[in-house]
């Protein structure tokens, strides 16, 4: 890790918990206690595939009450650059791993007088950790949760369980759908929005939010943009002396990484703006990926968010 | 009419100037020379406006010379209230904020003490402050706590000001807690009480 010492674990269980997702629990080596976080915080787990150290956010979905252990959930991916198939393929019980300390881009803001959950799929991880924390010091909230199937639909006895009346369930094969018009026209003023989940959902509820007068300050996101794979490509560090060969499956700050150059980063997933990096000389176009750069900012052209970000053409040069 | 100084101050409340929104409904609450913000606002604003909007005027401490309650009345809104004052409009807020839905729009404005007690309010009811629109209008006269005995002390014009609690002399900083709704005073001569400086009327 770059800013943050890793912390060493070990895989106490894997679980599958249905045919698309598997549970991971990590346990410290040491035995004692892991760091403390709060609902909707993620960690980046460090996978040795092979020559290439992945590095990888995952939310953390065990109740932050308690830190005997971390549970993520991960949904098998099988167009990715191969992360999830990794954890799903060759992650077993007893291996020892290395995570980073928990970080917090997705919290909730206990000054709200409620708090609206909108989960989609895979997306319920952070609202399951989140909804254990409001079991505890209280507070109002409700959690609207689309899926695919009854049977994909991950977690969906332990929610009605814990949340009853205060759960809606959405069943895209019985053709139910969330009315996002509705749901977000009818909340007390004081509520707080949080939307989790796959990209077109995300996308919709923040327009319908924006659109319906919510304040910017209402409303949270978590939106790991993935690393997507793509065309190899060439980047020559400046500061560094070093050119590195970004390949198909590789991110660009992994390439960095790979050799051997420390990059400051905290999500991996284009949210969180640490590993933003100058473009010193660019002949060629960035594909940017990220949620971090403005508009204005991309069409400069003179910054980068390697972690999910590609480059194509005939020269990159970044100041790193 | 005073005008805000912006001090290189991070929790100094920054105002800007109401802007119509293009939202489902409105809530509007004044205080006395805030009368003309509101005007000006529903200058700006569409022909249906007023009809989706509530105000609230708290007519202020010179009631009797105030005749712009009237003006407002006729402007159509959907809910007018009056009050005598931005304190005792507090409550009705109160209840107004406890009706609202997400989506409604929230300006305030009036003077200084008005908009700390205002916007207190609309947090206390979960609304972030970010999402308010405010304007000043009016007195820049301060509400102030003592950070000694935690006292409040309404309608302080200068620098330094006595505590009305319990009487230390205050540097009033532009040190603001939006929790409280209050700039901060501290003791002035903690040293030596005999050293008094002198008072300058400056917030007005």
């Amino acid at each position: 890790m770059s800013n943050h010492a890793a912390i060493d674990v070990i895989v106490s269980e894997v679980v599958e918990v249905n045919s698309l997702i598997k549970r991971f629990h990590f346990k410290r080596r040491d035995g004692g206690h892991l760091p403390a976080f709060s609902g909707g915080a993620h960690i980046v787990i460090e996978m040795q595939d092979g020559e290439q150290l992945r590095r990888t956010p995952y939310s953390l979905m065990s109740s932050p009450l308690d830190t005997s252990d971390y549970q993520c959930s991960i949904r098998r991916d099988d167009e990715g650059r191969g992360g999830s198939l990794y954890m799903h393929r060759e992650v077993k019980p007893g291996m020892a791993m290395k995570i980073s300390p928990p970080a917090n881009l997705f919290a909730l803001d206990l000054r709200a007088r409620k708090h609206l959950m909108i989960a989609g799929g895979i997306g319920i991880t952070p609202f399951l950790a989140q909804s254990s924390q409001l079991e505890r010091t209280g507070g109002e909230y409700e959690l609207h949760y689309g899926v695919r199937s009854a049977q994909l639909g991950a977690y969906l006895d332990v929610l009605q369980e814990r949340l009853q009346h205060r759960l809606h369930t959405y069943y895209d094969d019985q053709q139910q759908s969330i009315d996002f018009d509705e749901l977000l026209s009818t909340q007390p003023a004081g509520t707080h929005l949080y939307v989790c989940g796959p990209t077109p959902m995300i996308d919709k509820v923040l327009n319908t939010a924006r659109g319906a007068g919510w304040p910017e300050s209402h409303i949270h996101f978590e939106h790991f943009a993935k690393a997507s794979p793509g065309e190899p490509f060439t980047a020559e560090l400046s500061a560094s002396g070093v050119t590195v060969e970004v390949g198909r499956e590789q991110s660009l700050l992994e390439a960095i990484e790979a050799a051997g150059i420390e990059a400051p980063y905290l999500c991996r997933g284009g949210a969180c703006g640490q590993c933003e990096t100058r473009v010193l000389d660019c002949d060629g176009e960035l594909l940017h990926e990220d949620h971090w750069l403005e508009d204005d900012e991309r069409s400069a052209g003179e910054k980068i968010m390697p972690c999910v970000s590609r480059f194509k053409g005939k020269r990159l040069v970044l100041e790193r | 009419m005073s005008t805000v100084q912006y001090a290189d101050f991070k929790s100094r409340p920054f105002y800007g100037v109401l802007k119509p929104a293009s939202a489902v409904a409105h809530l509007i609450v004044a205080e006395g020379e805030g009368a003309q913000a509101v005007m000006d606002l529903i200058a700006k604003a569409p022909a249906d406006f007023a009809s989706k909007a509530t105000l609230l005027y708290a007519e202020g401490p010179y009631v009797s010379e105030n005749s712009r309650s009237q003006a407002l009345r006729e402007l159509g809104f959907a809910r007018f209230h009056t009050s005598a004052t931005a304190a005792a409009a507090v409550p009705r807020l109160h209840g107004a904020l406890d009706r609202l839905r997400m989506g409604t729009e929230v300006y305030l404005t009036g003077n200084e003490s008005a908009l700390s007690l205002f916007v207190k309010a609309c947090t206390e009811a979960g609304l972030d402050y970010q999402g308010l629109q405010t304007e000043h209008r009016g007195s820049l006269a301060r509400r102030m706590q003592c950070v000694h005995c935690k006292g409040i002390t309404e309608d302080v014009t200068t620098q330094p000001a006595e505590c009305a609690h319990c009487g230390l002399l205050l540097l009033v900083r532009d040190h603001y807690s939006r929790r409280i709704g209050a700039f901060q005073g501290v003791n002035i001569n903690a040293e030596d009480p005999s050293d008094v400086p002198p008072k300058e009327e400056i917030f007005r």
